[in-house]
């Protein structure tokens, strides 16, 4: 399909859930993105993932209970950011273990609530690899509030999350409250996620966190530039993914995840002086 | 002499475990202070009860403001930062939530930067500094609230000679202006060139001048080393009777 046809179909009001599913798509994609330069940064791959599993429970309670699954899925992933947050105070336990228990919990408590779902397993697979169709309109409204609030917060704090990046330890000595942005952190994450679960499903949501901020990272040695770079990754993938799936009928999230593992492999080669191509050069 | 920071009968504990009992001592505004003690002796955790960053058991820390410059490995060195950006987080809280950094706050961030001689690296990525430059950016991240007062923790980790040699030269200088307290593990180079030695073994078990320091009783204590160690005959110091 050329890319004018997808154009034309983007426009066919007997395909509206196609312009939806793009829109939340990218918004998701650019919030992903940002957030997801900090959690690249901190080496915290691993909370994203348990965050993205943990959202489940509260997207099957809402559906179950015919609620939104957005907020639903931001409870859930917030009740379980909290648990962890405050378990791993514990100093006998690292936090990678606090998390691998409450993550899979989570987990298992969304199968087990699901089950109880008449016709589930369609549901289910919904749930897991995500699906352009079946997006109510409000969820619009929802996503591109979410995304200002996100950004937004992003914006007033970043100082803040960079200082506690770069020197948890000199943080804390200079009096700023690291539990508190840790756990804010956590909620934006959860967010983030939450968004984009629909389109691209709780399994597959982690390469949108990850892979954008990742290849952003390879190409660039500043900050700015990269948190600018990332969701603009996040975003063109995303639009090319549905473009691809749409076209070639392929299901949407692990088309749109191929297209960023693509991306990136594309720019661990062509990365100025630290990529692959570079490498050989010097 | 104007006391800088002063430790009154501190008492901290780690984990549960007590580590400082009983802590005494006084650092002068001008004074080059070493922290020796082996490890485990409680040097950190001084140093984090001074700055308030742990909660004391008992007894009072005076400071009319101290700036810490924590152990290098602390730092994040792969982060997309530059020299100025690093030291530009030193300010976080003075520019306050919510806001950007006034032109006054990059001047303070060039100035540190000049203080610590690293001013034409000032947009290098700070993952491509040497080891003794990584320490001037802490330096720097420090001196950018112009501190009465510096803690450095064990900053000489893991470098090599002339780079110990020339931090040891700029923290001379910087103390001239302020206090400087500094742990290290290089006793010869603290005796020779630090104003005032602290002998830590989870209570100042001796402090003064090298000079008044020549009973090797002290640091067989603080170091809990016999009277054959190689550590007095390095430091000149010869038991009685040995």
């Amino acid at each position: 399909m050329s890319p004018l046809q997808f154009l034309t179909d983007l426009v066919n009001p007997d395909l509206a859930f196609l312009p939806k599913a793009l829109i939340i798509a990218t918004l998701a994609a650019i919030m992903c993105g940002v957030v997801g330069c900090y959690v690249v940064l901190r080496g915290m791959a691993f909370i994203g993932d348990a965050v993205a599993h943990a959202v489940f429970p509260g997207l099957a309670i809402a559906f179950l209970f015919s609620g939104s699954l957005v907020v639903g899925g931001t409870v859930a992933g917030v009740v379980t950011a909290l648990l962890v947050t405050v378990f791993a105070q514990n100093r006998r336990l690292k936090e990678d273990s606090v998390i691998g228990i409450f993550f899979v919990a989570a987990f298992a408590l969304g199968i087990v609530i699901i089950s109880r779902a008449p016709g589930y397993a369609g549901s289910l697979q919904q749930f897991l690899f995500g699906s352009i169709t079946g997006i109510p309109d409000r969820d619009l409204y929802v996503v591109g509030g979410t995304t200002i609030a996100v950004l937004f917060t992003v914006l007033l704090l970043h100082k803040e999350f960079v200082a506690v990046t770069l020197d948890r330890e000199m943080a804390r000595a200079l009096g700023l409250r690291v539990f508190w942005l840790d756990l804010l952190l956590y909620v934006l994450v959860t967010l983030a996620v939450v968004m984009a679960v629909q389109t691209i499903g709780n399994i597959l949501v982690l390469a949108l966190l990850i892979t954008p901020a990742a290849t952003a990272r390879l190409l660039t040695d500043r900050l700015s530039v990269m948190m600018a770079l990332a969701p603009a990754i996040g975003a063109g993938c995303a639009v090319i993914g549905l473009y691809l799936s749409w076209s070639w009928d392929l299901p949407v999230g692990g088309t749109i995840v191929l297209t960023l593992t693509a991306a990136f492999l594309v720019a661990s080669l062509v990365a100025p002086r630290h990529g692959v191509l570079a490498r050989l050069a010097a | 002499m104007t006391a800088a920071l002063e430790m009154i009968a501190v008492n901290a504990d780690l984990g549960g475990r007590p580590v400082l009992r009983d802590v005494n001592l006084r650092v002068d505004t001008g004074e080059f202070a070493a922290l020796l003690g082996p490890n485990g002796a409680g040097k950190t955790t001084l140093i984090r009860a001074a700055l308030g960053l742990i909660p004391l058991r008992g007894g009072t820390v005076i400071s009319s403001g101290a700036g810490y410059v924590p152990q290098r490995h602390e730092f994040s060195w792969d982060f997309p930062a530059s020299v100025e950006d690093a030291v530009l987080s030193g300010l976080v809280r003075r520019i306050g939530l919510f806001r950007r950094p006034s032109v006054a706050h990059w001047q303070a961030v060039w100035a540190a930067l000049d203080q610590v001689r690293l001013a034409d690296l000032r947009k290098r990525p700070v993952g491509e500094l040497s080891g003794g430059q990584r320490q001037r950016v802490l330096v720097a991240r420090a001196l950018v609230v112009s501190p009465p007062v510096l803690l450095l923790d064990e900053p000489f980790t893991g470098l090599d000679m002339p780079a110990q040699e020339n931090l040891t030269e700029l923290f001379t200088t910087l103390a001239k202006e302020r206090a400087v307290v500094m742990a290290t593990h290089d006793l010869a180079a603290a005796a020779y060139t630090c104003d005032t030695l602290i002998l830590l073994n989870r209570t100042v078990i001796a402090t003064g001048p090298a000079a008044d320091l020549k009973d090797p009783a002290v640091w067989m204590e603080t170091f809990e080393v016999g009277p054959g160690s190689h550590l007095l005959k390095a430091l000149s110091l010869t038991p009685a009777g040995a």
